[in-house]
């Protein structure tokens, strides 16, 4: 049973309805999420005792140990983190704001067009060597600057009298697999350099990660994740239909536009460093709906725990499992989140 | 208090199509006015229309005089609520976390749950009587509760008019009626209710006001008894019929002719 419990603070400046049960549950999920990444930084090449890892981290430790863990380790396992919520959240919102449980950044194309983006950038900027002209540092924006346009393409594209959540899951579905068609084609025509790093970048991995990286995109995806806070109450409305939505006063195009927006900046920042990692921004709100409900003041942050989980033990894995090979992140977090999705939808016999 | 709310020169279309032309109505306060048409005719497109869930061609709906497609969403939602055609809540989303979604147009991202929420939240369960049904999720009630908590959430919303698009359509006799009764109490509380049913007989019981919608406007409107006629059923309906009168309460009472049985 649901045990909700009133929380009026500062002189009824704020009040809320608190879900004590699924709020318990979220600090047990977030602990762990704190705890996986600390222990994250113990795998490795080489594993390294995870109280080793902390007096490093936080006091000083070895050259060595220093170098792997705070140069090496530490911004792969932010930006895996931050990545993983980033990707969760922009995915529960989206699922909110087109009610229908598919929908899903790989689905309506923002990912596929940060793919093309990529690619194309790979291609434009290759001389007759088949080296860049530019530098790769600018393969992240590239990313992010196709995310956002192919975001915005599909929402003009839907726009007749207003965007429905139908017409925008249809377009952004024939927008994406154009996207990926121009993918395929850039990276068959393009030189095998060209197409293996694409093929990472799409997959997704958070190798090449550094404090560099950590330092533009975690501040941006924390302010954007703040910003949540202020949606919640409109997407719980939202997910009720347009004509309730409507109905109790909320204007629900502007809406719906400001909740894309979201999503769509929330998944060009992941996917610009971390690539476009798949199924993480399907099932981390899937999986927290059935833990939490379906309330967006906790199925919110519990997503962005479960997405950051999600990614982290994906690279945990990814670096541990073929070692000394890497695998990129991105193949593993379906193969971990899926099992356990399934047993959830399992033991739960609700459709 | 809101005290009018009236359509002006109201043209409504699907494409090229008018489903209403030109229409002058005004919807009495206080009363409970049932909206019956044939299928298609348009009932339910003026209902949301008047709820300025569609844009009207031409012409507007006043709420006190003033063009509901300019005021505020917000401050329209603070006087009328409409209630659509069969909603369908989140999976999982318990029935007080609905009832709580219909404060939303008195609420800001910082107050979210005020003492006059608790309260109008609280009545509002306990007028629906599914207060015992608080922490169920929605989507594993019976129809007739299911609908009872819809109605709860626009009773939260705390509005003098209520809008209804056929409330008991996939419900069986009983829960009809039990719809049809707490409506009914709702109003005996001062509230305007206005709905579209396809039931008749249920129209004349509990109709103050009838208002049956037919070649793109208002065909005749006014209290049951004394415009329901075999021949406005056969205009409005294309329906051959009987009108008597209910043996127990006296109001009109509809006889389709039909093929079928015939003991007497």
């Amino acid at each position: 049973m649901k045990q909700l419990k009133t929380v009026r603070l500062l002189q009824n400046k704020i009040s809320f309805l608190l879900d004590v049960n699924a709020s318990k549950k979220l600090t047990i999920i977030s602990i762990i999420a704190l705890l996986v990444f600390f222990l994250s930084a113990s795998f490795g090449d080489s594993f390294i005792n995870p109280l080793k890892v902390m007096q490093t981290i936080i006091l000083q430790g070895s050259d060595f140990d220093q170098l792997i863990i705070v140069d090496f380790r530490l911004p792969r396992i932010f930006i895996a983190a931050f990545a993983g919520m980033a990707l969760a959240v922009a995915g529960a919102v989206l699922q909110g704001l087109i009610k229908n449980p598919l929908a899903s950044p790989d689905i309506i194309g923002i990912s596929a067009g940060g793919g093309a983006a990529v690619v194309g950038f790979l291609a434009i900027f290759s001389d007759s060597n088949h080296s860049l002209t530019v530098s790769i540092e600018w393969l992240p924006l590239a990313g992010f600057i196709g995310a956002t346009l192919v975001a915005l393409i599909v929402y003009l594209f839907a726009w007749k009298d207003g965007v429905t959540p139908t017409r925008l899951v249809l377009i952004g579905i024939g927008v994406s697999a154009f996207m990926q068609a121009i993918t395929t084609m850039l990276m068959i025509i393009g030189p095998i350099y060209q197409a293996s790093e694409a093929n990472k970048w799409i997959t997704g991995s958070v190798k090449s990660a550094d404090w560099n990286q950590v330092q533009i995109i975690v501040p941006i995806i924390i302010i954007l994740l703040l910003l949540t806070v202020f949606i919640i109450r409109q997407l719980n409305v939202q997910e009720l239909g347009d004509d309730t939505a409507l109905s109790l006063g909320q204007t629900v195009q502007k809406t719906r536009f400001f909740l894309l927006l979201l999503s769509a900046s929330l998944v060009a920042c992941a996917i610009s460093f971390a690539g476009a990692i798949g199924f993480v921004g399907l099932m981390a709100p899937h999986i927290a709906r059935r833990i939490v409900g379906p309330t967006f003041g906790v199925l919110i942050p519990t997503s962005a725990a479960i997405g950051a989980l999600l990614v982290m033990v994906a690279d945990i894995i990814g670096r541990t499992a073929f070692s000394p090979l890497e695998v990129p992140a991105g193949v593993f977090t379906a193969a971990i989140g899926a099992p356990y999705f399934i047993y959830l939808l399992l033991r739960n016999p609700r459709k | 208090m809101t005290k009018t709310l009236e359509t002006k020169s109201l043209t409504l279309n699907y494409g090229d199509a008018n489903i209403i032309e030109n229409l002058n109505l005004s919807i009495p306060m206080n009363e409970i006015t049932v909206l019956i048409g044939a299928n298609g005719c348009g009932k339910s497109t003026l209902l949301r229309s008047i709820a300025r869930l569609l844009k009207p061609k031409q012409g507007t709906v006043l709420l006190d005089g003033q063009d509901v497609f300019k005021l505020s969403t917000k401050q329209v939602a603070k006087k009328l609520a409409i209630l659509p055609q069969s909603p369908v809540a989140p999976e999982g989303l318990t029935v007080l976390q609905l009832v709580k979604q219909g404060r939303y147009p008195h609420q800001s991202w910082r107050k979210q749950w005020t003492e006059e929420d608790e309260e109008i939240v609280l009545n509002a369960l306990k007028a629906t009587g599914v207060d015992h049904l608080r922490d169920k999720p929605v989507d594993e009630l019976s129809g007739g509760q299911r609908q009872r908590a819809w109605i709860a959430m626009t009773l939260a919303q705390d509005t003098d008019i209520i809008l209804l698009d056929e409330p008991t359509t996939y419900l069986d006799l009983t829960h009809q009626i039990e719809i049809l009764d707490l409506l009914f109490e709702l109003n005996k509380q001062n509230r305007t209710i206005v709905m579209v049913l396809h039931d008749i007989n249920l129209a004349c019981r509990y109709a103050d006001h009838i208002i049956t919608v037919r070649d793109r406007g208002v065909y005749q409107q006014g209290k049951p008894e004394e415009i329901m006629t075999t021949a406005l059923v056969k205009h409005v309906f294309d329906l051959e019929c009987q009108m008597t009168h209910d043996p127990i309460y006296g109001t009109p009472l509809c006889i389709p002719f039909s093929k079928g049985r015939s003991i007497s």
